[in-house]
């Protein structure tokens, strides 16, 4: 697994949506720290602030609206947020790169495939001459195992079946090998056989590269399978982070807690799933103490008044709660 | 594609033929020629020499298609108000000038009208958006009449840099030619603005900016190419309305091109010229349609094979 040398750090990161409406604290206060080899889980329900958090990581938050106030993003020790936007787009796609939800809105339906992935290659690499990054582009569609890969380059993207355009993007992803990878939800639009195959791909593909890879899910399902450690995000904070084996038997958070009861089980019959109470608070001027208080079973007088920062519970287990240990 | 091409050939004849109906009967419509324009009390003997000459023997259908064979090989008659001309000649003469001012004119509306429509998304609620936004509220609500006026009264009447009017030296076409594009690039701009905002707010334009591209480069190739395939329709209209000759910008500033015959030959019911200029108009309609038809497969992959097309 991991040899816990931190590839990405990021610290105290903060995306407010300016709107008319108001201001949306969409990811407020966020930190965690990424390990060479890993996978991080970043799961959340619709809303919580994940995708947000994905998009600041790669400075590409929707304009005008959202705005990065503060904290950092350290990559192989550069800030990020530091950097002017002509030296950050050359990182993007070759010191981090990302695999969006939807594989059939991904790609350009008026581009070849083989247009499209010669173009990520040869951004990055103007010196190499046509036929060298023809063979990098094959190379990349052969790591994730593309059948024919040669067939493929004329193809345009209607051509092909979601699992094929998700892995066509995911070969654009590692073609420059980047040390981060972000994918956001990349199986939510697979159906569930090919979700099965990508989650194991992905990991080949770790195996192969030692890439680091933040995986964005709502499906505790998708973190067990994929990822080593996990942060669960709520509100636009992350509540609790762990090991995903820690997480999964001894659950520091309610809000975590409360996510794991509502999962489709195979082992207990129920009539309904259980399900949380409410929704989640508008991030347009929260509350000052916990943002999960409105709906706990267990919340105090305590927890609506003063936000618990994270503290650690194990080695490596972090949680945001004041009443932790009554979580059980 | 070869298939897709045919098909649209066979439909463009088609066409063609449903026009060829509708002008030759309508130009009928207003009755037996000889009666509007022959001499009173002809006598019988030169009625039927000026019949043999304009081809109206026999019955209207028996005519109809003596006009359609004549027509495909270009010969529509004799002119009516220039007896020693035919139709096909005296068009000959204006339809160069006109394509002169049209194509001026087209280019004018494409070097203007996409880059104003593409900037104005890519720089969306920008100032510069609102100043293209005024220009294209302007552009299609200005009548060119009133525009081609003013112009004329500005630079060739108070400036004196332009001449008034008339075809002498390239700076004639300047006027007449900005008159024509204003239109095509207000409708340009605002069909390219709005297919381009749907497009940069896509899903393949934001991984396209993951992928490391400058935005400069997604926006002309990402975001530009899905986004062109909207208005391509719409230009094809305008194309073809400028180059077929713009009536009124021919009249103002007395451009003497097809459009300006169009006017004189319909003022005069010298029918010949008129059906030859409508079948010629049709016939370049057709034509940019099936241009337009082609660019489209072109631009966008999932046209080119029509039952290959998935979700």
């Amino acid at each position: 697994m991991s040899t816990m040398e931190p590839v990405l750090t990021v610290d105290g990161l903060r995306t407010h949506l300016f709107t008319r409406w108001g201001t949306t604290r969409a990811v407020d206060g966020v930190s965690f720290t990424l390990h060479r080899g890993e996978t991080l889980g970043i799961v959340g329900e619709s809303g919580s602030g994940k995708s947000m958090l994905a998009l600041s990581l790669v400075r590409l938050t929707p304009e005008p609206a959202a705005r990065i106030l503060a904290g950092s993003v350290v990559l192989d020790g550069t800030d990020l947020l530091t950097l002017s936007e002509k030296r950050m787009r050359k990182l993007r796609g070759s010191a981090i790169s990302m695999i969006l939800q939807d594989p059939h809105q991904s790609l350009n339906p008026v581009f070849t495939v083989g247009n499209q992935l010669a173009e990520a290659v040869h951004v990055h690499r103007p010196e190499l001459a046509a036929a060298a990054v023809r063979e990098r582009v094959l190379d990349g569609l052969r790591k994730v195992r593309m059948p024919a890969p040669e067939r493929r380059l004329r193809d345009y993207p209607h051509e092909l079946s979601g699992g094929m355009k998700q892995r066509i993007v995911g070969a654009m992803a590692i073609s420059a090998d980047p040390r981060v990878l972000i994918a956001d939800e990349p199986t939510t639009a697979l159906d569930v056989t090919t979700q099965q195959r990508y989650l194991r791909l992905l990991r080949e593909i770790q195996r192969e590269t030692g890439v680091a890879i933040i995986l964005i899910t709502h499906d505790f399902g998708v973190v067990a399978e994929a990822c080593d450690r996990v942060a669960v995000m709520y509100a636009g904070r992350i509540v609790e982070q762990g090991p995903v084996r820690e997480i999964f038997d001894r659950p520091r958070h309610p809000y975590t807690r409360a996510l794991l009861d509502s999962r489709p089980r195979r082992d207990v019959r129920l009539d309904r799933l259980p399900s949380i109470e409410g929704s989640p608070p508008s991030l347009v001027d929260p509350p000052p103490g916990c943002r999960f208080a409105p709906r706990c079973r267990l919340a105090a007088e305590r927890c609506t008044a003063e936000y618990p920062e994270l503290t650690a519970v194990a080695p490596g287990h972090e949680t945001a709660c004041w009443r932790w240990e009554e979580v059980s | 594609m070869g298939r897709y091409v045919l098909l649209n050939v066979i439909r463009g004849i088609l066409t063609l033929l449903a026009i060829s109906v509708i002008v030759f009967f309508l130009a009928r419509l207003t009755g037996d020629p000889i009666d509007v324009l022959g001499p009173e009390n002809m006598a019988p003997i030169d009625e039927q020499a000026l019949r043999d000459k304009w081809g109206l023997n026999g019955s209207l259908v028996e005519q109809y298609f003596a006009f359609l064979g004549n027509a495909v090989r270009g010969d529509f008659g004799p002119s009516f108000k220039y007896p020693d001309e035919s139709a096909t000649s005296v068009i000959a003469d204006r339809i160069p000038r006109s394509l002169q001012l049209g194509l001026a004119g087209v280019l004018l509306t494409v070097l203007i009208g996409i880059p104003l429509g593409v900037l104005a998304a890519a720089r969306r609620g920008s100032w510069y958006d609102r100043v293209a936004k005024g220009i294209a509220l302007f552009g299609q609500s200005v009548p060119e009449f009133w525009l081609a006026i003013m112009l004329v009264w500005v630079f060739a009447v108070q400036l004196g840099v332009v001449r008034t009017s008339g075809r002498a030296g390239w700076s004639s076409i300047v006027l007449p030619s900005i008159v024509m594009a204003v239109f095509g690039i207000a409708a340009l701009l605002r069909l390219f603005r709005s297919s381009m905002l749907d497009t940069l707010g896509s899903e393949y334009v934001k991984l396209a900016r993951l992928k490391g591209l400058p935005r400069s480069r997604v926006v002309w190739k990402h975001a530009l190419k899905p986004a062109a395939s909207g208005p391509l329709t719409f230009f094809a209209t305008i194309a073809v309305r400028l180059l077929t000759g713009a009536t009124v910008v021919e009249i103002v500033f007395a451009w003497p091109g097809a459009g300006l015959l169009a006017y004189e030959a319909a003022n005069a019911r010298d029918f010949p010229v008129v059906q030859a200029l409508a079948m010629i108009t049709s016939t370049a309609i057709v034509v940019m349609n099936l241009l337009v038809d082609i660019l489209y497969a072109y631009l966008d992959p999932r046209v080119r094979l029509g039952q290959k097309v998935m979700a």
